[in-house]
Protein backbone atom coordinates (compact mmCIF):
# COMPACT_ATOMS: atom_id res chain seq x y z
CA UNK A 1 0.00 0.00 0.00
CA UNK A 2 2.61 2.19 0.99
CA UNK A 3 5.61 2.10 -1.51
CA UNK A 4 9.13 3.44 -1.40
CA UNK A 5 11.55 3.27 -4.13
CA UNK A 6 15.24 4.35 -4.30
CA UNK A 7 14.34 7.46 -1.60
CA UNK A 8 17.12 9.43 -1.16
CA UNK A 9 17.24 13.15 0.55
CA UNK A 10 20.30 14.96 0.91
CA UNK A 11 21.04 18.00 2.64
CA UNK A 12 24.52 19.51 1.53
CA UNK A 13 26.80 16.96 2.13
CA UNK A 14 24.73 15.03 4.68
CA UNK A 15 22.66 11.66 2.90
CA UNK A 16 19.59 11.58 5.31
CA UNK A 17 18.01 8.94 3.59
CA UNK A 18 20.14 6.66 1.90
CA UNK A 19 18.12 5.06 -1.23
CA UNK A 20 15.60 3.57 0.98
CA UNK A 21 13.37 0.53 -0.55
CA UNK A 22 10.56 -0.77 1.57
CA UNK A 23 7.08 -1.13 1.30
CA UNK A 24 3.95 -1.29 4.08
CA UNK A 25 1.00 -3.91 3.66
CA UNK A 26 -2.53 -4.05 4.37
CA UNK A 27 -3.61 -5.68 7.30
CA UNK A 28 -0.34 -4.98 8.96
CA UNK A 29 1.78 -2.47 11.32
CA UNK A 30 4.67 -1.93 10.19
CA UNK A 31 6.96 -0.54 12.58
CA UNK A 32 9.67 1.71 11.59
CA UNK A 33 12.89 1.79 14.16
CA UNK A 34 16.36 3.72 14.09
CA UNK A 35 18.02 5.58 16.24
CA UNK A 36 17.58 9.22 16.68
CA UNK A 37 18.57 11.08 13.41
CA UNK A 38 18.44 8.20 11.20
CA UNK A 39 16.30 9.48 8.95
CA UNK A 40 12.92 8.10 10.06
CA UNK A 41 11.24 11.02 9.79
CA UNK A 42 13.01 12.62 6.95
CA UNK A 43 11.31 9.32 5.30
CA UNK A 44 7.85 10.26 6.71
CA UNK A 45 7.74 13.98 5.42
CA UNK A 46 8.64 12.90 1.39
CA UNK A 47 5.91 10.33 2.09
CA UNK A 48 3.15 13.21 2.65
CA UNK A 49 4.60 15.50 0.03
CA UNK A 50 6.14 17.90 2.98
CA UNK A 51 9.63 17.30 1.73
CA UNK A 52 10.84 16.99 -1.62
CA UNK A 53 12.80 14.13 -2.18
CA UNK A 54 16.28 13.84 -4.13
CA UNK A 55 15.75 10.38 -5.95
CA UNK A 56 13.68 7.99 -5.93
CA UNK A 57 9.75 8.53 -5.15
CA UNK A 58 7.00 6.99 -2.91
CA UNK A 59 3.42 6.22 -3.52
CA UNK A 60 0.37 5.60 -1.65
CA UNK A 61 -1.89 2.85 -2.93
CA UNK A 62 -0.66 3.96 -6.53
CA UNK A 63 -0.77 7.47 -5.96
CA UNK A 64 1.86 10.62 -5.35
CA UNK A 65 0.04 11.69 -2.21
CA UNK A 66 -0.07 15.36 -3.66
CA UNK A 67 -2.66 13.46 -6.23
CA UNK A 68 -4.56 12.16 -3.75
CA UNK A 69 -7.97 14.06 -3.65
CA UNK A 70 -9.13 14.85 0.11
CA UNK A 71 -6.22 13.09 0.92
CA UNK A 72 -7.04 12.99 4.58
CA UNK A 73 -10.16 11.09 3.90
CA UNK A 74 -7.18 8.44 2.87
CA UNK A 75 -4.13 9.34 4.89
CA UNK A 76 -3.68 9.69 8.17
CA UNK A 77 -1.07 11.96 8.99
CA UNK A 78 0.51 12.02 12.32
CA UNK A 79 4.09 13.77 12.16
CA UNK A 80 4.87 16.11 15.32
CA UNK A 81 1.94 15.84 17.78
CA UNK A 82 3.25 19.20 18.87
CA UNK A 83 2.97 20.99 15.66
CA UNK A 84 -0.62 22.76 16.47
CA UNK A 85 -0.91 26.06 17.73
CA UNK A 86 -0.84 25.80 21.45
CA UNK A 87 -3.39 28.67 21.69
CA UNK A 88 -6.16 26.42 19.99
CA UNK A 89 -8.18 23.99 21.93
CA UNK A 90 -8.11 20.44 21.11
CA UNK A 91 -11.51 20.75 20.10
CA UNK A 92 -10.75 23.59 17.69
CA UNK A 93 -7.95 21.94 16.57
CA UNK A 94 -9.84 18.58 15.26
CA UNK A 95 -12.88 21.13 13.92
CA UNK A 96 -10.46 22.75 11.63
CA UNK A 97 -9.32 19.24 10.64
CA UNK A 98 -12.97 17.76 10.18
CA UNK A 99 -14.02 21.28 8.26
CA UNK A 100 -11.29 21.20 5.53
CA UNK A 101 -12.16 17.55 5.15
CA UNK A 102 -15.66 17.97 5.15
CA UNK A 103 -17.04 16.13 8.09
CA UNK A 104 -19.56 17.10 10.01
CA UNK A 105 -18.77 17.98 14.01
CA UNK A 106 -20.21 14.95 15.67
CA UNK A 107 -16.67 13.18 13.88
CA UNK A 108 -14.99 15.31 16.27
CA UNK A 109 -17.07 14.06 18.93
CA UNK A 110 -16.26 10.45 18.27
CA UNK A 111 -12.71 11.08 18.08
CA UNK A 112 -12.23 13.06 21.54
CA UNK A 113 -13.92 9.49 22.76
CA UNK A 114 -12.22 7.06 21.35
CA UNK A 115 -9.04 9.11 22.42
CA UNK A 116 -10.30 9.24 25.77
CA UNK A 117 -10.40 13.00 25.91
CA UNK A 118 -12.67 14.03 28.10
CA UNK A 119 -14.97 17.26 26.81
CA UNK A 120 -13.57 18.91 29.70
CA UNK A 121 -9.87 18.05 28.30
CA UNK A 122 -10.59 19.04 24.72
CA UNK A 123 -12.03 22.43 25.59
CA UNK A 124 -8.47 23.23 27.10
CA UNK A 125 -5.79 24.79 24.89
CA UNK A 126 -3.41 23.03 23.68
CA UNK A 127 -0.57 24.62 25.48
CA UNK A 128 -1.92 23.04 28.32
CA UNK A 129 -1.49 19.43 27.12
CA UNK A 130 0.92 16.71 28.93
CA UNK A 131 2.90 15.04 25.56
CA UNK A 132 0.30 11.85 26.29
CA UNK A 133 -3.11 14.24 25.67
CA UNK A 134 -1.22 15.92 22.42
CA UNK A 135 -0.50 12.24 21.03
CA UNK A 136 -3.76 11.48 22.01
CA UNK A 137 -5.18 14.32 20.15
CA UNK A 138 -2.94 13.94 17.63
CA UNK A 139 -4.02 10.04 16.39
CA UNK A 140 -7.20 11.60 16.56
CA UNK A 141 -6.52 13.91 14.16
CA UNK A 142 -5.00 10.97 11.73
CA UNK A 143 -8.51 8.88 11.98
CA UNK A 144 -10.62 11.76 11.84
CA UNK A 145 -11.05 11.19 8.21
CA UNK A 146 -11.60 7.31 8.75
CA UNK A 147 -8.06 6.99 6.23
CA UNK A 148 -7.23 3.58 5.64
CA UNK A 149 -3.84 4.49 5.69
CA UNK A 150 -2.05 5.56 8.66
CA UNK A 151 1.73 7.56 8.58
CA UNK A 152 2.38 8.07 12.06
CA UNK A 153 5.97 9.51 13.90
CA UNK A 154 6.80 8.49 17.39
CA UNK A 155 3.17 8.10 18.11
CA UNK A 156 3.82 6.49 21.11
CA UNK A 157 6.19 8.92 22.38
CA UNK A 158 5.29 10.35 25.84
CA UNK A 159 2.42 7.57 26.43
CA UNK A 160 2.89 6.04 29.90
CA UNK A 161 2.80 1.69 29.80
CA UNK A 162 -0.82 1.67 29.96
CA UNK A 163 -1.18 4.43 26.99
CA UNK A 164 0.97 2.07 24.94
CA UNK A 165 -1.04 -0.97 25.43
CA UNK A 166 -3.81 1.08 24.46
CA UNK A 167 -2.30 2.43 21.31
CA UNK A 168 -1.10 -1.44 20.03
CA UNK A 169 -4.98 -2.17 20.53
CA UNK A 170 -6.20 0.42 18.45
CA UNK A 171 -3.62 0.09 15.63
CA UNK A 172 -4.34 -3.70 15.71
CA UNK A 173 -7.65 -3.78 15.13
CA UNK A 174 -7.40 -0.85 12.79
CA UNK A 175 -5.16 -3.29 10.66
CA UNK A 176 -7.31 -6.32 11.30
CA UNK A 177 -9.85 -4.44 9.33
CA UNK A 178 -7.84 -3.75 6.92
CA UNK A 179 -5.64 -0.66 7.58
CA UNK A 180 -2.07 0.09 6.55
CA UNK A 181 0.03 1.24 9.43
CA UNK A 182 3.46 2.81 9.36
CA UNK A 183 5.30 3.59 12.42
CA UNK A 184 8.32 4.68 13.99
CA UNK A 185 9.88 4.26 17.04
CA UNK A 186 13.46 4.67 18.02
CA UNK A 187 12.44 2.38 21.28
CA UNK A 188 12.44 -1.32 19.84
CA UNK A 189 10.32 -2.19 22.64
CA UNK A 190 7.38 0.11 21.45
CA UNK A 191 7.61 -1.74 18.01
CA UNK A 192 8.10 -5.15 19.36
CA UNK A 193 4.93 -4.72 20.49
CA UNK A 194 2.85 -2.72 18.30
CA UNK A 195 4.42 -4.00 14.90
CA UNK A 196 4.02 -7.22 12.38
CA UNK A 197 6.64 -5.95 10.31
CA UNK A 198 9.68 -4.18 11.19
CA UNK A 199 12.23 -1.76 8.97
CA UNK A 200 15.20 -0.89 10.52
CA UNK A 201 17.23 1.87 9.75
CA UNK A 202 20.41 3.53 10.52
CA UNK A 203 22.00 6.31 8.97
CA UNK A 204 19.63 6.96 6.35
CA UNK A 205 19.68 2.82 4.80
CA UNK A 206 17.24 0.15 5.60
CA UNK A 207 19.45 -2.54 7.58
CA UNK A 208 17.21 -5.11 7.59
CA UNK A 209 13.51 -5.40 7.57
CA UNK A 210 10.88 -8.34 8.27
CA UNK A 211 8.89 -9.60 10.57
CA UNK A 212 10.36 -10.54 14.29
CA UNK A 213 10.69 -14.46 13.59
CA UNK A 214 12.49 -13.89 10.26
CA UNK A 215 14.76 -10.90 12.13
CA UNK A 216 15.72 -13.37 14.58
CA UNK A 217 16.18 -16.34 12.30
CA UNK A 218 18.36 -14.30 10.47
CA UNK A 219 20.56 -13.33 12.75
CA UNK A 220 20.67 -17.02 14.57
CA UNK A 221 17.87 -16.05 16.94
CA UNK A 222 19.43 -18.96 19.86
CA UNK A 223 18.45 -20.13 23.32
CA UNK A 224 20.05 -19.04 26.78
CA UNK A 225 20.94 -22.26 28.99
CA UNK A 226 22.44 -22.27 32.39
CA UNK A 227 23.34 -25.52 33.82
CA UNK A 228 25.39 -26.90 36.82
CA UNK A 229 28.19 -27.45 34.65
CA UNK A 230 28.49 -25.05 31.28
CA UNK A 231 32.04 -26.59 30.27
CA UNK A 232 30.35 -30.11 30.18
CA UNK A 233 27.28 -28.72 27.96
CA UNK A 234 29.42 -26.38 26.12
CA UNK A 235 31.64 -29.03 25.26
CA UNK A 236 29.05 -31.60 24.27
CA UNK A 237 27.06 -28.50 22.14
CA UNK A 238 30.06 -27.82 20.37
CA UNK A 239 30.60 -31.60 19.94
CA UNK A 240 26.87 -31.82 17.75
CA UNK A 241 27.88 -28.53 15.89
CA UNK A 242 25.80 -25.93 17.93
CA UNK A 243 27.51 -22.87 18.27
CA UNK A 244 28.36 -21.41 21.58
CA UNK A 245 29.22 -18.99 23.41
CA UNK A 246 29.58 -17.85 26.92
CA UNK A 247 26.76 -15.54 28.33
CA UNK A 248 26.60 -14.55 32.11
CA UNK A 249 26.38 -17.13 34.22
CA UNK A 250 25.10 -18.90 31.05
CA UNK A 251 25.77 -20.09 27.98
CA UNK A 252 24.40 -18.42 24.47
CA UNK A 253 23.92 -21.52 21.96
CA UNK A 254 22.18 -21.15 18.07
CA UNK A 255 19.78 -23.72 18.49
CA UNK A 256 16.37 -24.04 19.90
CA UNK A 257 15.39 -24.78 23.41
CA UNK A 258 14.30 -28.34 22.77
CA UNK A 259 17.82 -29.17 21.33
CA UNK A 260 19.52 -27.84 24.29
CA UNK A 261 17.44 -29.23 26.37
CA UNK A 262 18.33 -33.23 24.24
CA UNK A 263 21.98 -32.11 24.22
CA UNK A 264 21.56 -31.40 28.33
CA UNK A 265 19.82 -35.08 28.79
CA UNK A 266 22.80 -36.27 26.81
CA UNK A 267 25.31 -35.12 28.76
CA UNK A 268 23.85 -35.64 31.99
CA UNK A 269 23.87 -32.31 33.13
CA UNK A 270 21.11 -30.55 35.07
CA UNK A 271 19.61 -27.29 33.67
CA UNK A 272 19.08 -25.13 35.67
CA UNK A 273 17.37 -22.30 33.34
CA UNK A 274 16.62 -22.73 29.46
CA UNK A 275 15.08 -19.89 27.48
CA UNK A 276 14.46 -17.81 24.08
CA UNK A 277 17.83 -15.49 24.31
CA UNK A 278 16.34 -12.33 25.73
CA UNK A 279 17.11 -9.06 24.42
CA UNK A 280 17.91 -10.87 21.06
CA UNK A 281 15.85 -8.52 18.84
CA UNK A 282 17.77 -5.49 20.96
CA UNK A 283 20.87 -7.26 20.08
CA UNK A 284 20.56 -7.19 16.22
CA UNK A 285 19.10 -3.25 16.56
CA UNK A 286 21.72 -2.17 18.28
CA UNK A 287 24.56 -4.22 16.02
CA UNK A 288 22.54 -2.88 12.75
CA UNK A 289 22.39 0.58 13.96
CA UNK A 290 25.41 0.40 15.76
CA UNK A 291 27.37 2.71 14.01
CA UNK A 292 24.87 5.61 14.20
CA UNK A 293 24.87 5.39 18.11
CA UNK A 294 26.08 8.34 19.58
CA UNK A 295 26.61 6.37 22.76
CA UNK A 296 28.94 3.35 22.19
CA UNK A 297 27.33 0.46 22.95
CA UNK A 298 29.83 -1.55 24.78
CA UNK A 299 27.32 -4.29 26.00
CA UNK A 300 25.64 -4.58 22.98
CA UNK A 301 26.73 -8.81 23.34
CA UNK A 302 25.35 -9.15 26.38
CA UNK A 303 21.80 -7.19 26.23
CA UNK A 304 22.24 -4.50 27.80
CA UNK A 305 20.24 -1.55 27.64
CA UNK A 306 21.62 1.74 25.69
CA UNK A 307 18.90 4.20 26.26
CA UNK A 308 19.24 5.69 22.32
CA UNK A 309 16.73 8.63 22.74
CA UNK A 310 18.09 10.41 25.77
CA UNK A 311 19.88 13.14 24.46
CA UNK A 312 19.12 13.68 20.82
CA UNK B 1 -4.78 -11.33 0.31
CA UNK B 2 -8.38 -10.43 0.17
CA UNK B 3 -7.05 -6.51 0.64
CA UNK B 4 -6.66 -4.52 -2.25
CA UNK B 5 -3.10 -2.66 -2.91
CA UNK B 6 -4.35 0.35 -4.75
CA UNK B 7 -6.20 3.37 -2.89
CA UNK B 8 -9.30 3.96 -4.81
CA UNK B 9 -9.67 7.55 -4.94
CA UNK B 10 -12.55 8.06 -7.79
CA UNK B 11 -15.39 8.29 -5.16
CA UNK B 12 -13.47 11.37 -3.14
CA UNK B 13 -13.32 15.04 -4.47
CA UNK B 14 -10.93 17.30 -3.78
CA UNK B 15 -11.06 19.55 -0.68
CA UNK B 16 -13.47 22.90 -2.46
CA UNK B 17 -12.23 25.98 -2.41
CA UNK B 18 -14.65 27.64 -0.03
CA UNK B 19 -13.96 24.89 2.72
CA UNK B 20 -10.28 25.56 2.74
CA UNK B 21 -10.83 29.61 3.08
CA UNK B 22 -13.78 29.02 5.62
CA UNK B 23 -11.39 27.01 7.70
CA UNK B 24 -8.43 29.68 6.90
CA UNK B 25 -10.94 32.73 7.99
CA UNK B 26 -11.58 30.76 11.33
CA UNK B 27 -7.85 29.79 12.25
CA UNK B 28 -7.85 33.82 12.17
CA UNK B 29 -10.06 34.60 15.18
CA UNK B 30 -9.83 30.82 17.01
CA UNK B 31 -7.19 31.34 19.18
CA UNK B 32 -6.65 34.39 21.85
CA UNK B 33 -4.32 36.35 19.80
CA UNK B 34 -6.05 36.19 16.63
CA UNK B 35 -9.29 37.10 18.94
CA UNK B 36 -8.05 39.96 20.19
CA UNK B 37 -6.36 41.43 17.04
CA UNK B 38 -9.73 40.79 15.34
CA UNK B 39 -11.51 42.28 18.03
CA UNK B 40 -8.97 44.88 18.46
CA UNK B 41 -9.36 46.33 14.80
CA UNK B 42 -12.91 47.24 15.63
CA UNK B 43 -13.05 48.81 18.92
CA UNK B 44 -10.08 50.80 17.98
CA UNK B 45 -12.19 51.83 15.02
CA UNK B 46 -15.15 52.65 17.73
CA UNK B 47 -12.69 54.28 20.07
CA UNK B 48 -11.50 56.51 17.22
CA UNK B 49 -15.39 57.30 16.62
CA UNK B 50 -15.60 58.50 19.71
CA UNK B 51 -12.41 60.68 19.64
CA UNK B 52 -14.13 62.28 16.41
CA UNK B 53 -16.79 63.22 17.83
CA UNK B 54 -14.91 64.48 21.25
CA UNK B 55 -12.71 66.73 19.33
CA UNK B 56 -14.55 68.28 16.41
CA UNK B 57 -16.93 70.71 15.86
CA UNK B 58 -20.30 69.90 15.70
CA UNK B 59 -20.31 70.62 11.87
CA UNK B 60 -17.67 68.37 11.29
CA UNK B 61 -18.79 65.58 12.98
CA UNK B 62 -19.97 64.41 9.79
CA UNK B 63 -20.10 60.67 7.98
CA UNK B 64 -16.90 61.36 5.75
CA UNK B 65 -15.01 62.18 8.69
CA UNK B 66 -15.84 59.41 10.50
CA UNK B 67 -14.62 57.06 8.36
CA UNK B 68 -11.78 58.79 7.61
CA UNK B 69 -10.52 58.45 10.95
CA UNK B 70 -10.55 55.27 11.17
CA UNK B 71 -8.11 54.55 8.21
CA UNK B 72 -4.74 55.34 10.32
CA UNK B 73 -5.39 52.76 13.07
CA UNK B 74 -7.01 50.16 10.85
CA UNK B 75 -4.06 49.86 8.93
CA UNK B 76 -1.36 49.32 11.73
CA UNK B 77 -3.42 46.32 12.66
CA UNK B 78 -4.52 45.44 9.37
CA UNK B 79 -1.50 44.38 8.16
CA UNK B 80 -0.04 42.38 10.90
CA UNK B 81 -3.75 40.45 10.53
CA UNK B 82 -2.24 39.29 6.78
CA UNK B 83 1.24 39.13 8.42
CA UNK B 84 -0.03 36.79 11.05
CA UNK B 85 -2.17 34.48 8.18
CA UNK B 86 0.85 32.71 7.27
CA UNK B 87 3.60 33.54 9.47
CA UNK B 88 1.79 31.71 11.98
CA UNK B 89 1.65 28.21 10.41
CA UNK B 90 5.23 28.52 10.53
CA UNK B 91 5.94 29.62 13.76
CA UNK B 92 3.59 27.10 15.31
CA UNK B 93 4.25 24.69 13.10
CA UNK B 94 0.65 24.08 11.73
CA UNK B 95 1.76 24.43 8.35
CA UNK B 96 2.17 20.51 8.71
CA UNK B 97 -0.79 19.93 9.42
CA UNK B 98 -2.41 22.29 6.73
CA UNK B 99 -0.26 21.06 3.67
CA UNK B 100 -1.09 17.53 4.59
CA UNK B 101 -4.57 17.96 4.59
CA UNK B 102 -4.40 19.85 1.15
CA UNK B 103 -1.06 19.40 -0.59
CA UNK B 104 -1.41 22.23 -3.05
CA UNK B 105 0.39 24.90 -1.84
CA UNK B 106 -0.84 27.27 -4.03
CA UNK B 107 -4.29 26.38 -3.21
CA UNK B 108 -3.62 27.13 0.23
CA UNK B 109 -2.10 30.45 -0.46
CA UNK B 110 -4.96 31.46 -2.66
CA UNK B 111 -7.19 30.87 0.12
CA UNK B 112 -5.07 32.98 2.44
CA UNK B 113 -5.21 35.46 -0.07
CA UNK B 114 -9.01 35.38 -0.42
CA UNK B 115 -8.98 35.51 3.18
CA UNK B 116 -6.76 38.40 3.89
CA UNK B 117 -9.18 40.22 1.68
CA UNK B 118 -12.57 39.47 3.34
CA UNK B 119 -11.18 40.44 6.41
CA UNK B 120 -9.49 43.89 5.13
CA UNK B 121 -12.82 44.36 3.69
CA UNK B 122 -14.80 43.72 6.72
CA UNK B 123 -12.57 46.24 8.70
CA UNK B 124 -13.79 48.46 5.66
CA UNK B 125 -17.49 47.69 6.74
CA UNK B 126 -16.92 47.83 10.49
CA UNK B 127 -15.78 51.34 9.38
CA UNK B 128 -18.73 52.24 7.59
CA UNK B 129 -20.95 50.82 9.97
CA UNK B 130 -19.47 52.21 12.80
CA UNK B 131 -19.08 55.55 11.21
CA UNK B 132 -22.96 55.64 9.94
CA UNK B 133 -23.94 54.98 13.55
CA UNK B 134 -21.63 57.83 15.31
CA UNK B 135 -23.31 59.98 12.60
CA UNK B 136 -26.62 59.03 13.75
CA UNK B 137 -25.99 59.55 17.14
CA UNK B 138 -23.85 61.93 17.73
CA UNK B 139 -23.25 63.57 14.31
CA UNK B 140 -24.31 67.08 12.52
CA UNK B 141 -27.66 67.60 11.53
CA UNK B 142 -26.83 67.20 8.02
CA UNK B 143 -23.95 64.60 8.91
CA UNK B 144 -24.74 62.92 5.55
CA UNK B 145 -24.37 65.64 3.34
CA UNK B 146 -22.72 65.50 0.34
CA UNK B 147 -21.69 61.92 0.92
CA UNK B 148 -21.46 59.82 -2.16
CA UNK B 149 -20.78 55.76 -1.56
CA UNK B 150 -17.95 56.59 -4.22
CA UNK B 151 -15.78 58.41 -1.50
CA UNK B 152 -15.53 55.47 0.56
CA UNK B 153 -13.60 53.09 -2.45
CA UNK B 154 -10.09 54.77 -2.26
CA UNK B 155 -10.59 53.71 1.93
CA UNK B 156 -11.27 50.25 0.67
CA UNK B 157 -8.40 50.15 -1.48
CA UNK B 158 -5.93 50.78 0.83
CA UNK B 159 -7.16 48.20 3.61
CA UNK B 160 -7.15 45.85 0.78
CA UNK B 161 -3.25 46.97 -0.29
CA UNK B 162 -2.27 47.22 2.96
CA UNK B 163 -3.80 43.75 4.21
CA UNK B 164 -2.44 42.42 1.28
CA UNK B 165 0.91 43.72 1.46
CA UNK B 166 1.54 42.39 5.32
CA UNK B 167 0.48 38.65 3.50
CA UNK B 168 2.92 38.81 1.03
CA UNK B 169 5.77 40.06 3.60
CA UNK B 170 4.29 37.59 4.99
CA UNK B 171 5.05 34.86 2.69
CA UNK B 172 8.42 36.37 1.57
CA UNK B 173 9.71 35.87 5.27
CA UNK B 174 7.92 33.13 6.92
CA UNK B 175 9.12 34.79 10.00
CA UNK B 176 6.51 37.49 12.12
CA UNK B 177 8.79 39.68 13.67
CA UNK B 178 11.50 39.70 10.29
CA UNK B 179 7.72 40.64 8.25
CA UNK B 180 6.49 43.29 10.75
CA UNK B 181 9.84 44.93 10.82
CA UNK B 182 10.02 44.93 7.09
CA UNK B 183 6.72 46.45 6.74
CA UNK B 184 6.56 48.95 9.17
CA UNK B 185 10.55 49.69 8.85
CA UNK B 186 10.82 49.95 5.05
CA UNK B 187 8.45 53.15 4.61
CA UNK B 188 10.44 55.24 7.41
CA UNK B 189 13.49 54.60 5.73
CA UNK B 190 12.06 55.17 2.19
CA UNK B 191 10.54 58.02 3.07
CA UNK B 192 14.31 59.19 4.51
CA UNK B 193 16.01 58.11 1.11
CA UNK B 194 13.14 59.74 -0.65
CA UNK B 195 13.71 62.98 1.39
CA UNK B 196 17.27 63.29 1.59
CA UNK B 197 18.04 62.70 -1.64
CA UNK B 198 17.41 65.08 -3.96
CA UNK B 199 17.04 63.51 -7.35
CA UNK B 200 15.30 60.73 -6.03
CA UNK B 201 12.55 63.31 -4.94
CA UNK B 202 11.30 63.21 -8.14
CA UNK B 203 10.73 59.51 -8.66
CA UNK B 204 9.49 59.09 -5.26
CA UNK B 205 5.47 58.63 -6.60
CA UNK B 206 7.00 55.95 -8.83
CA UNK B 207 8.87 53.93 -6.62
CA UNK B 208 7.45 54.81 -3.08
CA UNK B 209 4.19 53.78 -2.06
CA UNK B 210 3.04 55.88 0.79
CA UNK B 211 3.69 58.79 -1.82
CA UNK B 212 1.54 57.05 -4.57
CA UNK B 213 -1.71 56.41 -2.12
CA UNK B 214 -1.38 59.84 -1.15
CA UNK B 215 -4.05 61.37 -3.87
CA UNK B 216 -5.98 58.21 -2.21
CA UNK B 217 -6.07 59.83 1.43
CA UNK B 218 -7.84 62.54 0.07
CA UNK B 219 -10.61 60.40 -0.86
CA UNK B 220 -10.95 60.85 -4.07
CA UNK B 221 -10.73 58.26 -6.44
CA UNK B 222 -10.52 60.83 -9.53
CA UNK B 223 -7.04 60.35 -9.98
CA UNK B 224 -5.39 61.54 -13.01
CA UNK B 225 -4.00 58.74 -15.85
CA UNK B 226 -0.20 59.33 -14.20
CA UNK B 227 -1.30 59.37 -10.74
CA UNK B 228 -3.42 55.38 -11.28
CA UNK B 229 0.27 54.24 -13.28
CA UNK B 230 2.44 55.34 -10.07
CA UNK B 231 0.20 53.37 -7.79
CA UNK B 232 0.17 50.57 -10.13
CA UNK B 233 3.92 50.81 -10.15
CA UNK B 234 4.57 50.84 -6.38
CA UNK B 235 1.95 47.88 -6.10
CA UNK B 236 3.76 46.15 -8.23
CA UNK B 237 7.11 46.80 -6.41
CA UNK B 238 5.97 46.66 -3.27
CA UNK B 239 3.05 43.83 -3.25
CA UNK B 240 2.95 42.13 -6.18
CA UNK B 241 6.89 41.32 -6.25
CA UNK B 242 7.07 40.22 -2.88
CA UNK B 243 3.63 38.41 -2.97
CA UNK B 244 5.00 36.33 -5.72
CA UNK B 245 8.52 36.05 -4.26
CA UNK B 246 7.10 34.84 -1.29
CA UNK B 247 4.40 32.27 -3.01
CA UNK B 248 7.75 30.56 -5.33
CA UNK B 249 9.49 30.23 -1.68
CA UNK B 250 6.63 28.58 -0.36
CA UNK B 251 6.15 26.32 -3.38
CA UNK B 252 9.92 25.09 -2.82
CA UNK B 253 10.31 25.46 1.46
CA UNK B 254 10.56 22.34 3.07
CA UNK B 255 7.56 22.68 5.76
CA UNK B 256 9.10 21.78 9.27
Amino acid sequence: MIEVQGLTRRYGDFLAVDDVTFSCEPGKVTGFLGPNGAGKTTTMRVMVGLTAPTRGRVTIGGHAYRDIPNPGRHVGVLLDAGAQHGGRTGREILQLGAATMGLPDSRVDEMLAMVSLSPKEAKRRMRNYSLGMKQRLGIAHALLGDPSVLILDEPANGLDPAGIRWMRDLLRGYAQRGGTVLLSSHLLNEVELIADEMVLIGQGKIVAQGDKRSLLASRGGGTLAVSQDNAALAEQLRRQGFEVAPAGDGLRVGADAAEVGRVALEARVVLTELRPSGGGLEDIFLELTGGTQREQVAGAGTGTTVDTGANA
Amino acid sequence: MSTTMTLDTSGTAAVPFGRLLKVELRKSWDTRAGLWLVGSIVAITAVVMVVVFLVSDSDERTFGNFVGAAYAPQSVLLPVLGILLVTSEWSQRTAMVTFALEPSRSRVVAAKTAAAMILGAGAFVAAVGLAALATLLGGADDGFRGFEWVDTVPFLLLQLFTVLQGLAYGLLWLNTPAAIVTFFGLPIVMNLVFTLVDWLRDAAAWVDLTTAQLPLFENDIDLSGEQWAQLGSTVLLWIVVPFVLGWLRLLRAEVK
